[in-house]
Protein backbone atom coordinates (compact mmCIF):
# COMPACT_ATOMS: atom_id res chain seq x y z
CA UNK A 1 0.00 0.00 0.00
CA UNK A 2 1.11 3.55 -0.70
CA UNK A 3 2.58 5.53 2.21
CA UNK A 4 2.32 9.23 3.00
CA UNK A 5 5.65 10.21 1.46
CA UNK A 6 4.73 8.69 -1.89
CA UNK A 7 1.23 10.15 -1.61
CA UNK A 8 2.69 13.66 -1.29
CA UNK A 9 4.57 13.06 -4.54
CA UNK A 10 1.27 12.46 -6.32
CA UNK A 11 -0.40 15.43 -4.56
CA UNK A 12 2.36 17.65 -5.89
CA UNK A 13 2.37 16.06 -9.35
CA UNK A 14 -1.36 16.61 -9.64
CA UNK A 15 -0.78 20.38 -9.55
CA UNK A 16 1.46 20.10 -12.60
CA UNK A 17 -0.01 17.42 -14.82
CA UNK A 18 -3.01 15.16 -15.06
CA UNK A 19 -2.53 12.01 -12.99
CA UNK A 20 -2.88 8.66 -14.72
CA UNK A 21 -5.92 6.61 -13.77
CA UNK A 22 -3.76 4.33 -11.64
CA UNK A 23 -2.08 7.27 -9.86
CA UNK A 24 -5.36 8.98 -9.25
CA UNK A 25 -6.99 5.88 -7.77
CA UNK A 26 -4.10 5.11 -5.44
CA UNK A 27 -3.94 8.70 -4.25
CA UNK A 28 -7.67 8.87 -3.62
CA UNK A 29 -7.58 5.59 -1.75
CA UNK A 30 -4.79 6.86 0.47
CA UNK A 31 -6.55 10.16 1.12
CA UNK A 32 -9.74 8.49 2.31
CA UNK A 33 -7.72 6.89 5.09
CA UNK A 34 -5.25 9.61 6.02
CA UNK A 35 -6.37 12.92 7.53
CA UNK A 36 -2.87 14.40 7.61
CA UNK A 37 -2.47 13.77 3.89
CA UNK A 38 -5.89 15.27 3.16
CA UNK A 39 -4.66 18.39 4.91
CA UNK A 40 -1.43 18.36 2.91
CA UNK A 41 -3.32 17.84 -0.34
CA UNK A 42 -5.56 20.78 0.47
CA UNK A 43 -2.58 22.99 1.29
CA UNK A 44 -0.69 22.12 -1.90
CA UNK A 45 -3.79 23.09 -3.85
CA UNK A 46 -4.20 26.31 -1.90
CA UNK A 47 -0.58 27.27 -2.53
CA UNK A 48 -0.98 26.51 -6.19
CA UNK A 49 -4.11 28.61 -6.55
CA UNK A 50 -3.34 31.48 -4.20
CA UNK A 51 0.40 32.13 -4.32
CA UNK A 52 0.29 33.56 -7.83
CA UNK A 53 -3.09 35.21 -7.38
CA UNK A 54 -1.78 37.15 -4.43
CA UNK A 55 0.15 39.50 -6.70
CA UNK A 56 -2.43 39.50 -9.48
CA UNK A 57 -5.04 40.55 -6.95
CA UNK A 58 -2.84 43.27 -5.51
CA UNK A 59 -2.26 44.83 -8.90
CA UNK A 60 -5.90 44.60 -9.82
CA UNK A 61 -6.90 46.29 -6.62
CA UNK A 62 -4.49 49.17 -6.90
CA UNK A 63 -6.44 52.41 -7.01
CA UNK A 64 -6.17 53.82 -10.50
CA UNK A 65 -4.93 57.41 -10.73
CA UNK A 66 -7.46 58.73 -13.21
CA UNK A 67 -10.40 56.42 -12.63
CA UNK A 68 -11.07 56.61 -16.35
CA UNK A 69 -11.96 52.98 -16.82
CA UNK A 70 -8.39 51.73 -16.87
CA UNK A 71 -8.23 51.15 -13.14
CA UNK A 72 -8.58 48.04 -11.07
CA UNK A 73 -11.91 46.94 -12.40
CA UNK A 74 -10.62 45.18 -15.50
CA UNK A 75 -10.60 41.53 -14.50
CA UNK A 76 -8.84 38.92 -16.55
CA UNK A 77 -9.76 35.24 -16.93
CA UNK B 1 6.59 75.95 -38.49
CA UNK B 2 4.81 76.82 -35.29
CA UNK B 3 5.76 76.49 -31.64
CA UNK B 4 2.36 75.35 -30.61
CA UNK B 5 2.05 71.61 -29.93
CA UNK B 6 -0.45 69.80 -32.08
CA UNK B 7 -3.65 68.61 -30.35
CA UNK B 8 -2.31 65.04 -30.51
CA UNK B 9 0.87 65.93 -28.62
CA UNK B 10 -1.22 67.81 -26.16
CA UNK B 11 -3.30 64.76 -25.38
CA UNK B 12 -0.20 62.61 -24.95
CA UNK B 13 1.32 65.11 -22.56
CA UNK B 14 -1.87 65.32 -20.56
CA UNK B 15 -2.10 61.56 -20.15
CA UNK B 16 1.43 60.88 -19.09
CA UNK B 17 1.66 62.51 -15.64
CA UNK B 18 -1.15 60.31 -14.35
CA UNK B 19 0.48 57.24 -15.81
CA UNK B 20 3.82 58.26 -14.31
CA UNK B 21 2.20 58.60 -10.91
CA UNK B 22 0.65 55.20 -11.26
CA UNK B 23 3.96 53.67 -12.25
CA UNK B 24 5.60 55.26 -9.23
CA UNK B 25 2.83 53.90 -7.02
CA UNK B 26 3.09 50.36 -8.39
CA UNK B 27 6.89 50.24 -8.32
CA UNK B 28 7.34 48.94 -4.74
CA UNK B 29 5.00 46.03 -5.39
CA UNK B 30 6.75 45.20 -8.65
CA UNK B 31 10.03 45.28 -6.80
CA UNK B 32 8.90 42.89 -4.08
CA UNK B 33 7.69 40.44 -6.72
CA UNK B 34 10.96 40.69 -8.66
CA UNK B 35 12.98 40.25 -5.45
CA UNK B 36 10.99 37.20 -4.46
CA UNK B 37 11.72 35.63 -7.81
CA UNK B 38 15.26 36.77 -8.61
CA UNK B 39 16.59 36.82 -5.01
CA UNK B 40 18.98 39.60 -5.87
CA UNK B 41 18.29 43.25 -5.19
CA UNK B 42 20.28 44.69 -8.05
CA UNK B 43 18.82 42.27 -10.60
CA UNK B 44 15.33 42.92 -9.28
CA UNK B 45 15.85 46.69 -9.57
CA UNK B 46 17.06 46.23 -13.15
CA UNK B 47 14.09 44.10 -14.14
CA UNK B 48 11.64 46.60 -12.64
CA UNK B 49 13.43 49.50 -14.30
CA UNK B 50 13.23 47.74 -17.66
CA UNK B 51 9.56 47.01 -17.14
CA UNK B 52 8.77 50.63 -16.24
CA UNK B 53 10.68 51.90 -19.28
CA UNK B 54 8.85 49.46 -21.52
CA UNK B 55 5.53 50.53 -20.02
CA UNK B 56 6.29 54.18 -20.81
CA UNK B 57 7.52 53.40 -24.33
CA UNK B 58 4.62 51.12 -25.13
CA UNK B 59 2.03 53.27 -23.43
CA UNK B 60 0.00 53.51 -26.63
CA UNK B 61 -0.29 49.72 -26.86
CA UNK B 62 -2.06 49.44 -23.51
CA UNK B 63 -5.44 48.27 -24.71
CA UNK B 64 -7.38 48.58 -21.48
CA UNK B 65 -8.44 44.94 -21.49
CA UNK B 66 -6.91 44.58 -18.04
CA UNK B 67 -6.15 47.18 -15.41
CA UNK B 68 -3.12 49.33 -16.13
CA UNK B 69 -1.18 47.95 -13.14
CA UNK B 70 -1.95 44.37 -14.19
CA UNK B 71 -0.64 45.18 -17.65
CA UNK B 72 2.61 46.55 -16.21
CA UNK B 73 2.91 43.45 -14.02
CA UNK B 74 2.66 41.32 -17.17
CA UNK B 75 5.55 43.27 -18.69
CA UNK B 76 7.60 42.71 -15.55
CA UNK B 77 7.12 38.94 -15.81
CA UNK B 78 8.59 39.00 -19.32
CA UNK B 79 11.50 41.11 -18.13
CA UNK B 80 12.20 38.71 -15.26
CA UNK B 81 12.34 35.82 -17.73
CA UNK B 82 14.74 37.89 -19.86
CA UNK B 83 17.00 38.44 -16.86
CA UNK B 84 16.94 34.72 -16.13
CA UNK B 85 17.79 33.81 -19.73
CA UNK B 86 20.66 36.25 -19.64
CA UNK B 87 21.95 34.71 -16.40
CA UNK B 88 21.70 31.29 -17.96
CA UNK B 89 23.63 32.32 -21.07
CA UNK B 90 26.32 33.77 -18.83
CA UNK B 91 26.48 30.46 -16.96
CA UNK B 92 25.47 32.25 -13.78
CA UNK B 93 22.57 29.99 -12.88
CA UNK B 94 23.73 27.21 -10.62
CA UNK B 95 23.21 23.80 -12.16
CA UNK B 96 20.22 21.95 -10.80
CA UNK B 97 21.56 19.20 -8.59
CA UNK B 98 18.70 17.21 -7.25
CA UNK B 99 20.20 15.04 -4.55
CA UNK B 100 21.74 17.72 -2.35
CA UNK B 101 18.91 18.54 0.01
CA UNK B 102 16.83 15.43 0.43
CA UNK B 103 17.55 15.37 4.15
CA UNK B 104 15.06 18.09 4.91
CA UNK B 105 12.36 16.03 3.23
CA UNK B 106 13.41 12.80 4.88
CA UNK B 107 13.14 14.44 8.27
CA UNK B 108 9.42 14.96 7.67
CA UNK B 109 8.78 11.23 7.28
CA UNK B 110 9.44 8.08 9.27
CA UNK B 111 11.36 5.27 7.66
CA UNK B 112 8.12 3.50 6.78
CA UNK B 113 6.97 6.56 4.82
CA UNK B 114 4.44 7.92 7.33
CA UNK B 115 4.56 11.49 8.62
CA UNK B 116 6.79 12.25 11.59
CA UNK B 117 4.67 13.59 14.45
CA UNK B 118 6.35 17.01 14.38
CA UNK B 119 5.80 17.36 10.63
CA UNK B 120 2.22 16.11 10.42
CA UNK B 121 0.12 18.62 8.44
CA UNK B 122 -2.34 20.63 10.53
CA UNK B 123 -5.00 23.07 9.45
CA UNK B 124 -3.94 26.67 8.77
CA UNK B 125 -7.42 27.91 9.53
CA UNK B 126 -10.08 29.32 7.23
CA UNK B 127 -8.33 29.79 3.85
CA UNK B 128 -10.22 32.98 3.04
CA UNK B 129 -9.01 34.60 6.23
CA UNK B 130 -5.53 33.14 6.03
CA UNK B 131 -4.81 34.36 2.52
CA UNK B 132 -6.18 37.81 3.28
CA UNK B 133 -3.75 38.08 6.15
CA UNK B 134 -0.67 40.17 5.40
CA UNK B 135 1.16 38.28 8.11
CA UNK B 136 0.70 34.95 6.39
CA UNK B 137 2.41 36.35 3.30
CA UNK B 138 5.27 37.71 5.38
CA UNK B 139 5.80 34.18 6.65
CA UNK B 140 5.50 32.93 3.07
CA UNK B 141 8.19 35.34 1.84
CA UNK B 142 10.47 34.38 4.72
CA UNK B 143 9.94 30.69 3.92
CA UNK B 144 10.73 31.27 0.24
CA UNK B 145 14.11 32.65 1.28
CA UNK B 146 14.90 29.46 3.18
CA UNK B 147 14.53 27.37 0.00
CA UNK B 148 17.74 26.67 -1.93
CA UNK B 149 18.11 28.95 -4.99
CA UNK B 150 17.39 26.25 -7.55
CA UNK B 151 14.36 24.90 -5.76
CA UNK B 152 12.98 28.39 -5.23
CA UNK B 153 13.53 29.29 -8.88
CA UNK B 154 11.56 26.34 -10.19
CA UNK B 155 8.79 26.83 -7.62
CA UNK B 156 8.54 30.50 -8.40
CA UNK B 157 8.43 29.93 -12.17
CA UNK B 158 5.61 27.48 -11.65
CA UNK B 159 3.55 29.05 -8.87
CA UNK B 160 4.33 32.77 -9.02
CA UNK B 161 5.01 33.25 -12.72
CA UNK B 162 2.48 30.64 -13.79
CA UNK B 163 4.63 28.76 -16.31
CA UNK B 164 3.83 25.14 -17.14
CA UNK B 165 6.42 22.51 -16.23
CA UNK B 166 7.03 22.07 -19.96
CA UNK B 167 7.88 25.76 -20.30
CA UNK B 168 10.09 25.60 -17.22
CA UNK B 169 12.04 22.69 -18.73
CA UNK B 170 12.61 24.72 -21.85
CA UNK B 171 13.78 27.77 -19.88
CA UNK B 172 16.13 25.83 -17.62
CA UNK B 173 17.14 22.94 -19.86
CA UNK B 174 15.99 20.28 -17.48
CA UNK B 175 13.94 17.15 -17.91
CA UNK B 176 10.30 17.35 -16.90
CA UNK B 177 10.76 14.55 -14.42
CA UNK B 178 13.47 16.58 -12.75
CA UNK B 179 11.11 19.51 -12.59
CA UNK B 180 8.40 17.48 -10.85
CA UNK B 181 10.90 16.18 -8.30
CA UNK B 182 12.05 19.71 -7.52
CA UNK B 183 8.49 21.01 -7.22
CA UNK B 184 7.55 18.17 -4.89
CA UNK B 185 10.48 19.03 -2.68
CA UNK B 186 9.73 22.75 -2.79
CA UNK B 187 6.08 22.25 -1.81
CA UNK B 188 6.92 19.93 1.07
CA UNK B 189 9.52 22.30 2.46
CA UNK B 190 7.43 25.39 2.00
CA UNK B 191 4.39 23.73 3.54
CA UNK B 192 6.39 22.65 6.58
CA UNK B 193 7.94 26.09 6.98
CA UNK B 194 4.59 27.84 6.61
CA UNK B 195 2.99 25.57 9.17
CA UNK B 196 5.79 26.19 11.64
CA UNK B 197 5.88 29.95 11.13
CA UNK B 198 2.22 30.64 10.69
CA UNK B 199 0.76 28.43 13.39
CA UNK B 200 3.39 29.59 15.87
CA UNK B 201 2.42 33.21 15.25
CA UNK B 202 -1.25 32.39 15.45
CA UNK B 203 -0.96 30.71 18.84
CA UNK B 204 1.32 33.49 20.09
CA UNK B 205 -1.40 36.07 19.65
Amino acid sequence: MMMCKEATRLMSLKQDRRLTFQESISLRFHLTMCGACRQCDHQFSLLHHRAGKRFEAEFEEMPGGDGAGTGGSGRRE
Amino acid sequence: MTDEPSPKDDAALAASPTRMERLAAVRPRLLSFARLHLRDNALAEDAVQEALMAAIEKDASFAGRSGYETWVFGILKYKILDVMRFQKRQGRLQPLDDESDDDAIDRQFQENGRWQDHARPASWGDPDQVFENEHFWQVFDACMITLPDNTARVFSLRELMGLSTEEICRELDIRENNCWVILHRARLKLRACLQKGWLKEETAR
